[in-house]
């Protein structure tokens, strides 16, 4: 047991690091993740311990990132690809959506692509456009892709390693505004708390549901705290996996709470919280006490930093869409 | 493959620092001019006190960029890329356009948004965060930064393509015949849009010059990581001419780009420069480039500073004294006075209009939830 208190950062690099001493396979591959470590420093010191050749600095070109990492893969490697902001994957939009998601369906089987593709996502780091974006979406409507997004450091690091064992392709999505969050967690554990595709329920509650993922699970529990100081018990569920969707987790929560709000920084049209909406009304319909409420981004382009802050959604925004759920 | 031809593929790439013989040169790092059989006539009209205005143009954004890594620290802005090292690359070139030639810029062509007459405060307010961009670029014929790499190149084409099919290229009219002029970086390059640019501007004899300022780095990475080659040859695989000209020259890239410039407004395009410079800041103020490389390289690439050079050649050759180099300063000192001002004083605009331009229609959705973003603030201000 070695209880340690480690930041988000620091658990993804971690949680690589032993991926990469367990199985020779694992590489990978980026823009700036060698001598640099990744501009947020994810990969930091893995070049010096595991060479040039396990930890690929990449030329500038996202498509490539991807495309050869699905070469790789098909030779036998385990690649874990890093995009350095959200808004830069759309170069390696048609290698993801075209091949990874889809070579082993059309190989009826005979071929596996093991890769990871990382993606830091979300807004609220004051930076110009295209370095705030929430893109889940997109992947999670691609059959063929699973999707992920880890919200804490001990989450961090056990599903980075989860990801890289998984035989399918997961787009891993990395909360960038929580990279220095730390917490405590024994980080010498020999099994992960839960699976990859697990919700985890981070609070318990009896009056309201609140789900979310990545970046707004950490403002949720502030927000469930709040409430409770007012009398308002909050279910606070962390989604953990985008697709497959955990559903039972969630149906089995609001069969309790009778209501549920879903959060996220994308943009509402279609967002992640549309699907689980539709899901939850078909199955619980006569348990729902009010319509499935969404806390998310406006339907706009993100805006500039100065005014992110009355788009994304915070603490007195979940509250409110939690006041609306209980109106009914 | 010929002998030759193995040869050439093998000539190892030029250390860094050496932009080897290829390289156009008009003035040496120590302010000599040199002469240049093809290019001297692109500087034969160059009256001195052209030349002092280039100086001007130098020092002053020079200026814009200290300013822009000042206001940063203080927090003023949330991030800015330097272009210290690279003034002469964005003097040269934009001084070389003319006014109805079109430019397409990346992220750090402050200096070239400067020449071209932009409001320098315009390339602050992306940085700020008080917009995304937020200038008219029908206004000075620049067009909006372009943060992901090699997307611009592109547009530039496609742009030039639209010149093109206008009739505004090889008429022989000085007034009519236009080119585009698009910006990009070593690492860009590598980015599968450039490579198409590449295609279809030579596919269309597009009128455009793909510029590019290799400033030996593209965050943490060597130019050696993307090309074998000296980048100026790619264009030759494309089938289009590529030179490389000292960037820290202002004279021979104001030479070598005019020069390109006519020959796509001759209908002779596509062309290809490699301006041979150096990135002598971090990536952005978010970098560190400790990580990566080292300071003897920067001071090496001290001696080559493209401001020196030119204030030693005009001051040799009797073309400035004292008095003009003390003033510039000082207008220098009073244009960052007014830049400081006017960024802090930059307002943000109202959360509501974050729907304002998102289309060019009226749409229902924009409307809605303008309504709604208002009715939730106000519900606060009833609270209090
Ligand atoms: C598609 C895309 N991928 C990654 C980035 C992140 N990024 C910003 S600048 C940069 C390096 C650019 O290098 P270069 O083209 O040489 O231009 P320079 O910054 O040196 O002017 C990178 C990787 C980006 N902006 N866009
Ligand atoms: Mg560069």
């Amino acid at each position: 047991m070695a209880l340690e208190k480690v930041t988000l950062g620091k658990s993804l690099t971690n949680g690589m690091r032993k991926a990469m001493d367990r199985d020779p396979k694992v590489v990978l591959i980026g823009e700036d993740i060698g001598k640099l470590g990744g501009v947020f420093r994810i990969t930091e010191g893995l070049q010096k311990d595991f060479g040039e050749e396990r930890v690929i600095d990449s030329p500038l070109a996202e498509s490539g990132i991807v495309g050869t990492a699905v070469g790789m893969a098909l030779r036998g490697y385990r690649p874990v690809c890093e995009i350095q902001f959200d808004g830069f994957v759309y170069p390696a939009f048609d290698q993801i959506v075209c091949q990874v998601a889809k070579l082993h369906a059309r190989a009826l089987g005979a071929v596996k692509i093991p890769m990871v593709i990382r993606i830091p996502f979300g807004g609220g780091i004051g930076s110009p456009e295209h370095h705030s974006e929430s893109p889940e979406a997109y992947f999670a409507h691609t059959a063929g892709l699973r999707v992920v997004a880890c919200s804490n450091p001990e989450d961090a690091h056990w599903m980075i390693q989860q990801a890289i064992e998984c035989d399918d392709p997961v787009i891993f999505f990395e909360p960038k505004r929580r990279y220095h969050d730390r917490a405590e967690y024994d980080t010498d554990a020999t099994s992960a708390p839960r699976g990859l595709f697990e919700a985890n329920i981070v609070r318990p509650g009896t009056d309201v549901t609140l789900l979310g993922y990545g970046p707004v699970v950490k403002t949720m529990v502030e927000a469930a705290a709040a409430a409770e100081a007012e009398g308002t018990s909050i279910e606070v569920i962390d989604l953990r996996s985008l697709s497959p969707l955990p559903i039972d987790t969630i149906v089995e929560s609001v069969r309790r709470t009778g209501r549920l709000v879903v959060v996220h920084e994308a943009s509402s049209f279609l967002g992640m919280a549309s699907e689980i909406s539709a899901q939850v009304t078909e199955r619980c319909f006569y348990e729902l006490e009010a319509p499935v409420i969404r806390v998310a981004g406006a339907n706009i382009p993100y805006p500039p930093s100065r005014m992110e802050e009355d788009f994304l959604p915070d603490l007195d925004r979940i509250l409110d869409g939690v006041d609306r759920a209980l109106a009914y | 493959m010929s002998d030759k031809v193995v040869a050439e593929l093998h000539q190892p790439t030029p250390e860094v620092g050496d932009g080897g013989p290829d390289m156009i040169q008009l003035l040496t790092p120590e302010g000599q001019r040199v002469s240049h059989p093809d290019y001297d006539q692109y500087v034969a009209d160059l009256t001195a006190e052209d030349l002092r205005s280039f100086y001007r143009d130098l020092v002053l954004i020079r200026r814009l960029d200290a300013e822009g890594y000042a206001l940063q620290r203080q927090g003023e802005l949330g991030l800015w890329p330097s272009l210290l090292g690279q003034e002469a690359a964005q003097v040269g070139s934009g001084r070389a356009l003319k006014p109805h030639d079109f430019v397409f810029p990346t992220y750090r062509e402050h200096g070239v948004g400067f020449v071209r007459g932009m409001d320098p405060q315009s390339s602050l307010q992306l940085f700020r965060g008080v917009s995304q961009g937020g200038w008219d670029p029908t206004e000075h014929n620049f067009h909006l930064y372009t943060i992901v790499i090699g997307a611009q190149t592109l547009h530039a084409t496609g742009y030039a393509m639209g010149v093109k099919m206008d009739g505004n290229v090889g008429t022989g009219d000085p007034d009519r015949d236009t080119a585009v002029i698009c910006y990009f970086g070593d690492g860009a390059s590598s980015q599968g849009d450039v490579n198409e640019a590449f295609v279809y501007a030579a596919s269309f004899d597009a009128p455009v010059v793909f510029f590019c300022q290799n400033n030996q780095w593209a965050i943490s990475e060597p130019v050696t990581k993307q090309t074998r080659i000296p980048l100026f040859q790619r264009a030759r695989g494309f089938g289009f001419p590529g030179v490389r000209v000292d960037g820290n020259d202002v004279l021979a890239t104001y030479a070598v780009t005019k020069h390109c410039l006519d020959e796509a407004r001759n209908g002779n395009g596509p062309l290809l420069i490699e301006a041979y410079t150096y990135r002598m800041g971090a990536h952005t103020t978010a970098d560190d480039p400790t990580k990566y490389r080292v300071s003897a390289e920067v001071e090496q690439w001290k001696f080559r500073d493209p401001i020196l050079r030119l204030k030693t050649y005009l001051a040799h050759e009797g073309m400035a004294d004292d008095a003009f180099f003390t003033q510039v300063d000082e207008e220098a000192d009073g244009f960052a006075a007014e830049l400081r001002e006017g960024c802090i004083t930059m307002e943000t605009m109202a959360g509501e209009t974050m729907w304002d331009h998102v289309y060019a229609e009226d749409h229902p959705v924009m409307e809605a939830e303008r309504a709604a973003f208002l009715a939730y603030k106000a519900s606060f201000e009833e609270a209090n």
